[in-house]
């Protein structure tokens, strides 16, 4: 099969107006007769069902949470961006795609970015007509402030709580919606399979999670809307729940995983503090504009109380590595460098995994109060964590995992590998490349669910020929049947080790072998290894209680099954990619401590194709060009 | 730490449950309360036993699936804090701790400490939001709205629709939920064409849910992590008066007579 992505043809600029124009329409009257899936309610699945229902369509909506408003998507903190330009200060459409472009360390789809930079002005426009709260000049017209490392202020937030009122706008319309009769809701159901038909994604299987029954749910057309996979590393800043499941599920029925590998370490979350930790949590990186990043110059100064190491004993990497960015780098370098510090023996705190973010400086010149103006909520947060005062003594933070910027393979149109199965969202791999950039994640679920899949999959409906399915056709009762097997499969091993215990370990070897430094070696054995503990998980898990209850336990067993398939998928992946770039770092190719790149062999995406059980998977490559953008080094030097 | 949990067990909904007691060892300060959960779980599932049900997924105060009474208070002792964000460190060494879901007849119990709360998604639905389908929307700067009148629809959105508001209440009563919304779009002028319409809708359904009456006890402030006001029931009260004086309303709203 050869990959396509289905850009249209003419400049980057014309691309989307014009096939929009050239895209079929679904008559309004047809458009009720057909029904689609959205599994997943964050910002891209709740915004998608409640437009397509708005124009129409009869939809499903899956959650596994108690309702739609949970989503992880609620847990952004810095903003949104949009190239609206309000400020004055030269930005527009081309400079937020060249930026995109760019800061994904050229391994992103031009035409994609290019779309999604100029839909970005559009969502804020329907955002403020949803009520969403952001913040506000005394003039009365909209906020905006520069974030992570933009030299434009093109990022609109509410607060701190910038993705949960973005959240809460697209679950109104879901709930208007779910109440017109548009929109049928199901929370507490988790999707446990995808069913084909003929080779068309014809709808799913999901469990009840409070009755435990097996469902099956029959459609015209899947989207998923199933967020990242950062959970493979068992501790990172997404929510417990997130989980893999989904999109695997529909890999294993042929959708290909692209760019696994490319996962977002976050450089300012609280430290791990023990064992027992179970989730990471994120500091806005808006700190980092009055924080500074240090760490002891000197292995010895690193026990000693970080008031008493004298100023000339202090080491300011970030300044001192990259002066023109300073604490401003990009996500993945200031990562990169916190580690290293570290791995050099000279990280802080319990365990030496730590550095310094200090904001004594920004007090002795705005003062305590500004500083509070500013970040108040968030020295709370790190307070009620950690029971020490940032005002007082420096934050200790590390990275940690945070988004994941591979997913499913999709063409222009979101469409993945499958007929019918359209991925929308973090869940597909479409516009960050190998790094995404500071409140872009919010601004693509949105692009996504508003403005690009209503459009695209009328266009795929009014041409799709399919027929009548109902869900006693044979594919669903043989996708329910192994569904059960494997439920039962589960419950009866009742071997020593909790579902949690293999989570951990899966974890652990995930972060130390495919973490923010990768090596041949440690990937190599990570391919080794995983398969041996998934061997183990299956003969020696234990997953008490029973099927036809709400089993939390059960649940957890199904998504760590699928983290400990897919996790060897993320190591080839990145054992393939011989080069850095971005999120991916293989120690065996820099250039003075730097990421290099290799473009001669590797500007492709990587598109995975699942070859059965216990085979290695089939690599299909679609390669990128860059018309507009032209391929550069990255530097913040 | 070592600490003794009385927690309350329910097989399922339709099960009669119980207070059991559990001992929780060897617990750091430094733990989240639901980390100490988790370490109790591991326990209890290597002895044979079930796990605790619990409700959780952010654990950083933000998604608001967590709530539990922790020593009969909503989300514990800590203020303007979420079950998720509370600390062991707010606890001392030897101390029993009592563990129940939420109590009212709108959130029935599921499992364990874990209730339906859907009653919440349905009062959204009666009017929660503001009508504006994809695509229609004006330039966001086209109508200027005074920095104090977004701050306060910030200030009421801040909900996360966790319910400690109902579980605090001596009546159940979903009024701060309730009101948080009608307060938040009540305050930009996007949301003044639906306004009558709303107050009466979502009011009208907060009494289907069978949630109780409001007192003004103020109980649910207290409880709330979020420090919703209590000021946005009064809010509600005004929106919900006028628009029931407004007849034009009540009936366009009831389908007209
Ligand atoms: S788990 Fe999300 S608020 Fe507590």
């Amino acid at each position: 099969m050869t990959l396509d992505a289905k850009i249209p043809s003419g400049p980057v600029a014309e691309k989307w107006e014009k096939h929009k124009f050239e895209m079929k329409l679904v008559n309004p009257a047809n458009k009720r007769k057909y029904h689609v899936i959205v599994v997943g309610s964050g910002l891209a699945g709740a915004s998608a069902a409640a437009t397509m229902s708005e124009l129409g369509y009869q939809v499903s909506c899956f959650c596994y949470q108690d309702s739609p408003r949970r989503a992880h998507s609620i847990a952004a903190q810095g903003g949104i961006n949009a190239a609206k330009n309000y400020r004055n200060d030269g930005d527009s459409v081309w400079r937020l795609f060249y930026d995109t472009v760019k800061g994904g360390d050229f391994r992103a789809r031009e035409a994609n970015v290019y779309r999604l930079a100029q839909v970005s002005v559009d969502i804020i426009d329907q955002c403020v007509a949803q009520g969403v709260p952001f913040a506000r000049e005394y003039g009365g017209l909209l906020a905006n402030r520069s974030f992570g490392g933009a030299q434009v202020s093109r990022t609109f937030y509410a607060r701190g709580q910038t993705g949960q009122q973005l959240l809460i706008g697209a679950y109104q319309a879901l709930e208007k919606e779910i109440a017109a009769g548009g929109v049928k809701m199901y929370s507490r159901h988790e999707m446990v399979e995808l069913v084909l038909v003929n080779g068309v994604a014809r709808g799913v299987i999901v469990r009840d999670m409070v009755t435990g029954e097996i469902q099956s749910h029959a459609a015209d057309a899947v989207v998923l809307a199933t967020g990242g996979y950062g959970n493979v590393f068992y501790l990172s800043t997404n929510a417990k729940g997130c989980n893999v499941t989904a999109t695997y599920r529909a890999h294993k029925k042929g959708a290909f995983f692209a760019n696994p590998c490319y996962t977002q370490i976050h450089p300012t979350c609280i430290p791990v503090k023990g064992d027992y930790q179970s989730k990471l949590t994120l500091m806005s990186e808006s700190l980092r504009n009055d924080g500074r990043v240090w760490v002891p110059k000197r292995k010895e100064d690193c026990a000693k109380a970080p008031g008493d190491i004298p100023e000339q004993d202090r080491d300011y990497y970030l300044e001192r590595k990259y002066p023109s960015f300073g604490n401003l780098s990009p996500r993945d370098i200031a990562s990169r460098a916190a580690k290293e510090a570290c791995d050099d023996g000279r990280g802080v705190g319990p365990g030496g995994l730590g550095v310094y973010l200090d904001f004594a400086d920004a007090i002795k010149r705005l003062g305590a109060k500004a500083i509070e103006e500013r970040y108040g909520n968030l020295f709370e947060m790190y307070e009620r964590i950690t029971d020490e005062n940032p005002y007082k003594v420096p934050m200790r933070i590390y990275p940690a995992v945070h988004y994941t910027m591979g997913g499913l393979w999709v063409d222009y149109n979101l469409q993945s590998t499958i007929p019918g199965l359209h991925v929308i969202g973090e869940a597909n791999f479409s516009d960050h490349g190998a790094n995404r950039l500071g409140a872009s994640a919010l601004m693509q679920g949105l692009a996504d669910g508003y403005f690009i899949l209503p459009y695209t999959i009328g266009n795929y409906l009014a041409q799709a020929k399919l027929e009548k399915v109902t869900t006693e056709h044979a594919e669903f009762v043989a996708a329910r049947e192994a569904v059960a097997q494997r439920t039962t499969r589960l419950l009866n091993i009742k071997g020593t080790r909790t579902v949690d215990s293999f989570h951990r370990e899966l974890g652990k070897i995930m972060w130390d072998k495919c973490g923010m430094a990768r090596d041949r070696a440690g990937l190599e054995w990570a391919i080794k290894r995983i398969p041996e503990l998934r061997a183990e998980f299956w003969e020696n898990v234990n997953v008490p209680g029973s099927a036809s209850e709400l089993n939390q336990s059960l649940e957890k067993a199904g998504r760590v099954a699928d983290f400990l398939e897919f996790g060897e998928l993320m190591c080839r992946d990145a054992l393939h990619r011989e080069e850095s770039c971005g999120g991916h770092f293989r120690t065996e190719y820099q250039e003075e401590g730097e990421a290099k790149r290799n473009d001669d062999a590797f500007a492709y995406v990587a598109a995975w194709e699942f070859a059965g059980e216990g085979k290695a998977p089939t690599l299909h490559k679609e390669a990128l060009e860059f018309e507009n953008v032209h391929l550069a080094t990255r530097s913040y030097k | 730490m070592n600490l003794t949990l009385r927690v309350w067990r329910q097989a399922g909904p339709a099960a009669a449950g119980a207070m059991r007691e559990y001992r929780a060892e060897g617990i750091s300060p430094d733990m989240s309360f639901l980390e100490m959960l988790d370490v109790v779980n591991e326990g209890l599932i290597a002895k044979g036993d079930e796990p605790i049900a619990f409700d959780h997924d952010c654990r950083e105060g933000i998604c608001g699936m967590c709530g539990m009474m922790i020593n009969g208070a909503a989300h514990g002792p800590q203020r303007l804090t979420t079950a998720c964000q509370l600390h062991m460190r707010s606890f001392s060494d030897g101390e029993t701790i009592t563990i129940e879901p939420w109590r009212a007849t709108a959130f029935p119990v599921l499992k364990d400490l874990v209730v339906d709360r859907s009653a919440f998604d349905r009062i959204i639905q009666a009017g929660g939001f503001i009508s504006a389908p994809t695509g229609s929307a004006v330039d966001g700067n086209a109508i200027p709205i005074p920095k104090l009148d977004a701050d306060d629809a910030m200030d009421a959105a801040a909900c996360i629709g966790c319910g400690a508001c109902v579980a605090a209440c001596p009546n159940a009563s979903a009024s701060l939920f309730t009101a948080a919304k009608i307060s938040h779009l009540g305050s930009l002028p996007q949301g003044q064409p639906e306004r009558s319409r709303r107050a009466l809708a979502m009011v009208a359904q907060m009494d289907l849910e069978s949630f109780g009456g409001c007192s003004l006890f103020g109980e649910c402030m207290e409880a709330c992590p979020k420090g919703i006001s209590i000021d946005t029931i009064n809010t509600m009260h005004r929106d919900f008066l006028f628009a029931s004086a407004t007849k034009r309303d009540v009936k366009e709203w009831s389908g007209g007579a």
